[in-house]
């Protein structure tokens, strides 16, 4: 690990609203670029976006580079990718972190690949640690089977680039008296940039009703609920509860729950107050994406199920037969009381 | 005339047997030993987007993949679904490549080819799904990309205007050919081989190349041409109170019940 070099934070803006997931990447950087002792800042590209690069550095940012032009206003492929990858080798910082978004998940790899640089694809953690004895930037991914993860590490290429998943790391804490330098990079952006490629129309609407990311308490069923045929009494189990129902990749597989309410690593994270998993094994690919929630509860009918490594509360048994008794408990116990 | 068609292809561990899957610990590469193998699943849905493209304008469509020996299974799956010819990159020299160095193979065999109008990639394999080899490819090959792609529409033979998945919504984008398009699996339904098309496979082309054959350059493929390695694989640890509830199933509840209670969770 080297001492020179900046550690940079994409800022990721849609519409002048700036992406939570930048104040995740902000938190961690501040943490690394502690430990390592070098300057954390930001890069941000828009349309009249000052006010999200001050909020940048009222997270924590040190210094901000900052490339507006009315051409910038909405992600456009060619012309971000282009500008990001070279006002990065003109500073050349060693580390960047970018958000795991729709639109992060494109530019990252976009920008590793002209840099001709290693990408760390959906980081549930990073930390300076040694390898063979020698210091690097410990990327932390999901690994196959329940509770292991794998170390990846770029031992020579700069900068490291790596991506982090939305609603896996605290967000920054917000302190207004944090001074920061915002630098103004007049972005050389030019025709050629739209002529191949062009964004055309952003349509975005916040979801109706509950929704998964803000629930206090989701219900998730994995391939077990294969047992009772269907996912009526997870539904039943969430609307008790005042929840809502998710499922793992094997019950999106089977149609029992949409795409969009799908938990783990391709999918959602959520940090609820209650987490409810209902036979799953408990993949890492899968509990990644609720590891932030308050409290556990698994039911699965195999005790070596690795879920119950990381369950508060664990109930081994057959959900055709515990699934109706909690859902019969709770509501004898959500049921008035006579005396 | 006709369009050049190329859909990339990755031959993944069938995900029914995800849980006999494991990572070697030393090298972080995966262990599947015995485990079926199949298509990608969304790079079924890449390669029916090309086939549809070809029977609407005429062309020809190349499958590639860069794989082991038995990834030729893969390929000929994909020219009894009615790809016209298959490409097997297989060498050792491209064994724990990265997906900098996935992509750079890919862009070596596509040089050698020559030109394509259009590349279809999955938008993510099912095994390690990182999303990248599409982008990387296509930054190599300097044309324009899209992941997440929904649905596509020809405005004009050269022009293409293509829906992209966001969080809560779309993005539609406005691009040239060529052009590499990543899809999800919305986007259509792959069809299956009928029994005329597999048949048909044995008389179609199906070429294997090594790393020579393509000329790339040895430091930028395999392990060698890889910017990040594993680095091991450990336990994750995280600070649960992993209570199992003992007694009858009524106990059990009961006492859950009250547990969460405690903790305040209900
Ligand atoms: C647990 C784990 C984590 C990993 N994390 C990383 C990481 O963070 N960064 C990194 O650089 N490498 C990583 N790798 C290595 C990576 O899996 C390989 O480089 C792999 O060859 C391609 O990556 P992918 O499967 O993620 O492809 P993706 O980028 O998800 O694939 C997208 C599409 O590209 C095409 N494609 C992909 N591979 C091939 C192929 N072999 N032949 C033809 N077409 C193909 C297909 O159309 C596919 O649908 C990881 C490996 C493991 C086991
Ligand atoms: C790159 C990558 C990304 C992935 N992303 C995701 C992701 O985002 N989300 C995701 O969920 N998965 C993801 N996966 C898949 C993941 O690895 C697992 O395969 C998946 O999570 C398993 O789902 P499951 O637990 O529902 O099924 P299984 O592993 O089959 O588990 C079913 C469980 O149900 C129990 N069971 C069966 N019958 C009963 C019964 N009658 N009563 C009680 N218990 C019973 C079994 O004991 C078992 O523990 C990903 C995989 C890869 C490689």
């Amino acid at each position: 690990m080297s001492n020179s070099g900046e550690i940079w934070v994409i800022g990721e803006q849609r519409r002048g609203r700036l992406e939570e997931v930048s104040l995740e990447l902000l938190s961690k950087g501040t943490a690394l670029s502690q430990r390592m002792g070098v300057t954390l800042s930001s890069v941000l590209l828009g349309d009249e976006v000052e006010e999200i690069a001050r909020e940048l550095v009222f997270h924590g940012a040190e210094k901000v580079y900052l490339l507006e032009d009315a051409r910038l206003r909405y992600y456009q492929s060619e012309a971000y990718a282009r500008l990001l990858s070279e006002v990065i080798k003109e500073h050349e910082p060693q580390i960047i972190l970018i958000g795991a978004t729709e639109i992060g998940m494109e530019l990252a790899p976009k920008v590793a690949a002209k840099l001709r640089t290693g990408l760390t694809a959906h980081c549930i953690d990073l930390y300076v640690g040694e390898v063979d004895d020698t210091p690097h930037l410990i990327h932390v991914v999901p690994g196959w089977g329940g509770n292991l993860v794998m170390h990846i590490i770029c031992p020579q290429r700069r900068p490291q680039v790596v991506t982090v998943k939305p609603g896996v790391l605290p967000k920054a804490v917000r302190d207004e008296n944090k001074k920061g330098k915002i630098i103004r990079v007049k972005p050389d952006v030019r025709d050629e940039d739209f002529r191949w490629i062009e964004t055309v129309e952003v349509v975005e609407e916040p979801p109706q009703g509950k929704s998964l990311e803000s629930a206090d308490v989701v219900v998730c069923g994995g391939w077990g609920m294969n047992a009772l045929g269907d996912f009526s009494r997870v539904q039943e189990l969430a609307d008790i509860l005042g929840g809502v129902v998710a499922g793992t990749r094997p019950a999106m597989d089977k149609g029992w729950v949409e795409e969009a309410w799908m938990i783990g690593q391709s999918g959602k994270t959520v940090s609820p107050g209650l987490f409810v998993s209902l036979g799953a094994s408990g993949a890492m690919h899968y509990t990644t994406g609720f590891m932030g929630s308050k409290v556990v509860l698994a039911v699965d009918h195999n005790p070596q199920a690795p879920i119950f490594h990381v369950a508060d509360v664990g109930i081994v048994g057959d959900l055709r037969e515990v699934l109706p008794c909690l859902i019969a408990e709770l509501k004898k116990d959500r049921m008035p009381r006579k005396f | 005339m006709g369009l050049e068609i190329l859909v990339c292809i990755k031959q993944v561990p069938h995900p029914d047997h995800f849980s006999e899957i494991r990572l070697d610990v030393g090298s972080g590469h995966i262990i599947r030993e015995g485990v079926p193998a199949i298509i990608n699943p969304l790079d079924r849905n890449a390669l029916e987007e090309g086939l549809r493209v070809k029977e609407r304008f005429s062309g020809k469509v190349t499958v590639i993949s860069m794989g082991p020996p038995q990834a030729q299974k893969a390929l000929e799956e994909a020219l009894a679904m009615g790809a016209d010819r298959g490409i097997l990159l297989c060498d050792v020299a491209f064994a724990g490549a990265d997906t900098l160095a996935t992509a750079n193979t890919l862009f070596y065999a596509v040089r050698k080819l020559g030109k394509f109008d259009l590349i279809y990639c999955g938008n993510e394999t099912v095994d390690s799904g990182t999303a990248q080899v599409g982008p990387q490819l296509a930054e190599l090959l300097d044309i324009p990309q899209v992941s997440g792609v929904q649905e596509v529409a020809f405005v004009d033979e050269k022009t293409l205007e293509v829906r992209r998945a966001l969080e809560h919504g779309y993005m539609k984008v406005r691009l040239k050919l060529p052009a590499l398009l990543c899809v999800t699996r919305g986007i259509n339904r792959p069809r299956l081989p009928t029994v005329q098309s597999i048949m048909e496979v044995a008389q179609k082309e199906m070429i294997i190349w090594k790393a020579k054959d393509i000329g790339a350059p040895p430091e930028s493929i395999g392990l060698k041409g890889s910017p990040t390695c594993a680095a091991g694989v450990y336990e994750h640890k995280v600070g649960r109170r992993r209570e199992i509830m003992q007694g009858s199933t009524e106990e059990q509840v009961q006492r859950t019940v009250a547990r969460l209670k405690e903790l305040g969770a209900i």
